[in-house]
């Protein structure tokens, strides 16, 4: 009998990982024997302090530029800045996510066996503390996007992707109050994803068809592999095309790419809004870490065949987003066609084969992130009895009732609309530059002209809440508890400092852009 | 003193004085206005010693500071004047604190809004009474007010003063979002759709300049400095999409023709003040667009594009005079009347001799003084009688004889008549036109005629003839310029008459930066005599 040969493993490089991953279970025991009325404590900080512990992990790890555990995590530039990325977003997610002081309870449904609509669940609804499940379950998820960036062959990617996906999909249905539309996002979130994650899994097998055919190298799905079949496969191309046409359809499902797009407004309108904030930013930054790798690790040398394509994609994606938000009327379906667009502009800096593109897309998930979770927070704010007032018509005058969070709203909007001096506008610049200096200059025509679209539904809601009377259903602004007030400011700020001073984080980004294979 | 970093210290100096202004408290409006005024009088003192210790003859960029800002896409804080962007930052300078002092009541009630239906109560203009008017602009924070008035001065000042692309960019766009406010929150009837509409119109430009401004920065060699820029050579093709870029963004500015519609809106619903400066400062950025980025930039591509720009600029002066003859609102009037004078810059600059240039240049700084005059004059009227309609008026100069009198000045001074500062631009336009072009220039003076009737008719229908009965009763109508109007309508005659007789110091400041610029565009021709110029005047 051989002996069993072990791969060698730096689990200092992969601690991250480790720590996340760890306490989501350690989170599940928690459930099981402390105390009810400890838990909410207990599991808030184990989170926090694992995301935390994590993210020290990482700045630790800073230098690193290594593959371990056999070629299945690759842990370089782009994985430790994008793991970076997801775990300060996380943080301040799970800030919006412990919030219990701006409605009774917090956000979360208490108990989610019970009948949406029946008298129990009217009671659940008026202030029972929410189900505790929602930390082990945000912290699995964070574990997963953290793999998910670093995966560096498609086999392990898809085994992430599931690892962050069900946890979101179950988050989806935890919504207190409206649960029949957040059940209902959450059906369509897990079939639309678990169908992509078969399309995705169908490619991951085709791919590996494909490099079958090279003589004197054994067949895989490690990047490098596939890499090297791309260059010099002599197995037909129509293999390839096809398994990276299915390996792009589950992951621009995720990121939310035209025409893999239709779940997005229904579930960021239904899933509970912390969770909505989550989603927008760290499965955004998950999701186009993961392309970037596929598109610039895996199949670099086939860019010549993709570009048009995702290129195109690209164009639809920003013009659906673009056009439809100016028809909506409801403020978390809006901030989703917004975020369906941004999607868009995120491929077009994917789509340039440079180090500035790569630096550009990460630059530009960073930034939006923290602006989008601002503005969530901000939504979570405005309310009234009956919970979140989420209708645009609501919002009239609330820039007199409540001049400060309309005017902090205001600001957001300035920046998803990429006006000078907020991380939007540096954002616009770092995608579009690159594709423009890599003769992508349709897709910045694209992209500046659907600016000019989207920019309407924004300046919308600035007239809603400044330039028009507040009206007898203006709802009023919750007075923040510490929580969502520390994640506001931060998002706040950082979208300030990023507008003004992008220096630091745009070299961070640029010495990081560099991938290993 | 020519170390002083004037530039970079007259950019910020506003902003600083918008926070102070902002946060004092809500209750004391008086002192906001107070430290307001100071405040840009500071800012005007600073301008004067800038003005002084220009070197005129000496380098085309003075006062040149650069500081690092984002290296890796070698963006830089560069400021730099040269003679042209000096005379707009005085420009400037002058105006703010004369509209601070015009719009010292503008922000207390709706007494600043051109409403119809204002008319019922007795419109207390003078002492700012809350007045609760139907459709005027409900009661708003003061202090903000001022402050937006500041900040609008900083991005205003930097937008003239910056050298380096992308910093002019982000002035460029940033300059919105203040007055988004101001003519949105504090604007008159219809504010809402006039701010949406000059925002997106605005903003559409100035992303079509966006996409031009990362064009240039590659085919640059990823820089965003202007001197360095002017170098490069560029591919015709690439030239001329990149002029179009920063074109379009800059002839909707200014605007000209047919890209105007935003203006008589914005103008119409600002606060006089505001339209003010919109008309007199903000729009001369697209027309300072075109001398300082487009020629120096795109040489072949302007010239290429020049048979169109006089086309447009041709159109706008015929047409938009036609409109303002047809305006029963004043301040739409106003505003249209300043589309047929963009046309004559337009004119001027793409004739591309240097004495057009230099009467386009001068005509951006009188333009600014007459239609400023005209604008803060007709929102005096307008604040008296509550209406910015004509026929609410009508024998006006029997109540309020000395108002009239400034409003036919004021009138006068727009239509270019000689002995007015810009009798003198327009005539130097005219001339420098005809040289090279005489099609455009007989055309052109078409303009002038047509100026006459709408200035001369409005003025007419307004304050002379019969007085109006129903005007006689609004009792503010009985009150003529009081002290405060008058300091600030004097400055701005005096400074009109005085260029109109001696412009010798703005053209010797102007005259060498124009030459630059045409030498850019390799058009080179003697400068005019200052006698000429002199010779204009009279």
């Amino acid at each position: 009998m051989t002996e069993l040969k072990l791969p060698s493993i730096d689990y200092a490089a992969l601690s991250p990982i480790l720590i996340m991953l760890g306490v989501a279970l350690l989170g599940v025991l928690v459930e099981a024997f402390v105390p009810r009325r400890h838990r909410h404590l207990t599991q808030l900080s184990l989170a926090l302090v694992a995301v935390l512990g994590a993210l020290a992990m990482v700045v630790f790890n800073a230098g690193e530029r290594l593959v371990t555990i056999g070629g299945a995590i690759a842990v370089d530039g782009p994985t430790l800045f994008l793991q970076g990325a997801i775990l300060v977003l996380a943080a301040m997610a799970l800030l919006l996510i412990g919030e219990r002081s701006v409605e009774r309870g917090g956000a979360f449904v208490a108990h989610a066996a019970v009948t949406a609509e029946s008298a129990d669940d009217r009671r659940q609804a008026e202030g029972s503390n929410g189900a505790t499940e929602v930390y082990p379950l945000t912290t699995f998820a964070i574990g997963g996007m953290l793999i998910f960036v670093a995966a560096n062959d498609l086999l392990t990617m898809f085994i992430a992707l599931e690892v962050f996906s069900l946890p979101l999909y179950l988050l989806c249905a935890l919504a207190r109050r409206r649960r029949l539309l957040s059940q209902e996002a959450a059906m369509k979130y897990f079939l639309l994803g678990a169908y992509a994650s078969a399309f995705f899994l169908f490619g991951v097998a085709l791919v590996y068809g494909f490099t079958a055919g090279m003589p004197g190298r054994a067949a895989g799905v490690d990047f490098a592999t596939v890499h090297a079949a791309v260059k010099d496969s002599p197995a037909s191309p129509v293999l390839l095309f096809a398994g990276m046409a299915l390996l792009a359809i589950g992951l621009l499902f995720k990121a939310a790419a035209a025409p893999f797009h239709v779940w997005t407004p229904d579930v960021y309108q239904g899933a509970p809004t912390p969770v909505t904030a989550f989603m927008a930013a760290c499965t955004k930054v998950a999701a186009f870490g993961a392309l970037l790798r596929v598109f610039h690790v895996a199949f670099a040398d086939a860019a010549w065949d993709f570009t048009p394509i995702l290129g195109a994609v690209a164009v639809l994606t920003m013009l659906v987003g673009a056009v439809l938000a100016v028809t909506q009327t409801d403020i978390k379906r809006l901030l989703a066609y917004s975020s369906i667009a941004n999607a868009g502009y995120l491929l077009v800096g994917v789509l340039a084969p440079t180090g500035e593109g790569v630096a550009g897309t990460m630059f530009y998930l960073a930034a939006y992130g923290f602006s989008v979770l601002a503005a969530f927070a901000v939504v979570t704010l405005v309310r009234d009895a009956d919970g979140e007032a989420t209708h645009l018509s609501r919002w009239a005058g609330l820039g007199r009732r409540s001049p400060f969070y309309a005017g902090v709203f205001t600001f957001i909007l300035l920046a998803f609309a990429g006006i000078p001096l907020t991380s939007g506008f540096m954002s616009k610049f770092a995608v579009f530059g690159p594709a423009l200096e890599s003769g992508q200059a349709w897709l910045v025509v694209a992209g500046v002209l659907t600016s000019m679209v989207l920019a309407f539904p924004y300046l919308r809601v600035v007239v809603m809440m400044w330039l028009s009377e507040p009206g007898d259903t203006t709802p009023t602004v919750a007075v923040p508890g510490g929580l969502t007030a520390t994640a506001l400011m931060i998002g706040v700020v950082a979208t300030l400092v990023l507008g003004v001073l992008p220096a630091p984080l745009l070299d961070l980004a640029t010495d990081a852009a560099v991938f290993v294979r | 003193m020519s170390d002083f970093p004037f530039l970079s210290v007259l950019t910020v100096a506003p902003l600083v004085g918008a926070l102070v202004v902002a946060f004092l408290p809500r209750r004391r409006p008086e002192l906001a206005k107070q430290v307001a005024l100071g405040w840009s009088l500071l800012v005007l003192a600073l301008s004067v010693v800038m003005w002084v210790s220009f070197q005129v003859g000496g380098d085309r960029l003075q006062f040149r500071e650069s500081y690092p800002w984002i290296p890796a896409w070698g963006v830089r804080f560069t400021f730099a004047a040269d003679g042209i962007a000096l005379v707009m930052l005085m420009l400037i300078a002058v105006l703010v604190p004369l509209v601070i002092l015009a719009s010292w009541h503008d922000a207390d009630g709706g007494s600043g809004a051109s409403t119809v239906s204002g008319r019922g109560p007795g419109a207390d203009a003078e002492e700012g009474a809350a007045r609760a008017g139907a459709l005027a602009s409900p009661k708003r924070s003061v202090p903000v007010y001022f402050a937006l008035l500041l900040v609008l001065e900083c991005t205003m000042i930097g937008v003239f003063a910056a050298a380096d692309v992308f910093l002019f960019y982000v002035f460029f766009e940033v300059m919105l979002v203040p007055m988004y406010f101001l003519i949105g929150s504090y604007g008159g009837h219809q504010r809402q759709y006039a701010a949406v509409k000059f925002f997106l119109y605005s903003l559409v430009g100035g992303l079509f300049m966006l996409a031009a401004v990362i064009g240039l920065w590659v085919v640059g060699g990823k820089t965003f400095d202007w001197q360095t820029l002017t170098q490069v050579d560029i591919s015709t093709g690439t030239e001329r999409w990149l002029f179009l870029g920063f074109f379009l963004a800059f002839a909707i500015k200014a605007p000209f023709f047919p890209f105007h519609t935003w203006l008589p809106d914005a103008g119409g619903a600002a606060p006089a003040g505001a339209a003010a400066l919109l008309v007199g400062v903000l729009d001369k950025v697209g027309t300072f667009g075109i001398l300082r980025y487009c020629l120096p930039l795109f040489p072949e591509a302007s010239k290429w594009f020049a048979p169109w720009a006089l086309a447009l600029g041709l159109i706008g002066i015929i047409y938009a005079a036609l409109l303002a003859v047809g305006q029963s609102d004043l301040k739409r009037l106003v505003s249209y009347t300043s589309i047929a004078h963009f046309g004559f810059i337009g004119v001027g600059i793409f004739a591309f001799t240097t004495q057009a240039g230099t009467g386009a240049v001068l005509y951006m700084v009188n333009h600014g003084l007459a239609t400023g005059l005209l604008f803060l004059v007709v929102g005096m009227l307008i604040a008296r009688r509550g209406s910015a309609l004509i026929k609410d008026f009508g024998g006006a100069g029997k109540l309020v004889p000395l108002l009239a009198g400034v409003l036919f000045f004021a009138g006068l001074a727009s239509l270019a008549l000689p002995g007015t500062a810009p009798f003198v631009s327009e005539f130097l336009v005219l001339i420098g036109t005809f040289t090279v072009n005489k099609p455009v220039a007989v055309i052109a003076t078409l303009g002038i005629i047509l100026a006459a009737a709408y200035v001369l008719w409005m003025v007419q229908r307004t304050t002379q003839g019969t007085l109006n009965p129903e005007l006689a009763t609004v009792e503010a109508m009985h009150r003529d310029l009081s002290l405060r109007e008058k300091v600030v309508v004097a400055p701005l005659i005096a400074l009109i008459v005085l260029l109109g007789f001696y412009p010798k110091p703005v053209t010797d400041v102007i005259n060498p930066a124009v030459q630059a610029t045409m030498q850019d565009v390799g058009k080179t021709d003697p400068a005019p005599e200052v006698g000429s110029v002199q010779e204009a005047s009279r």
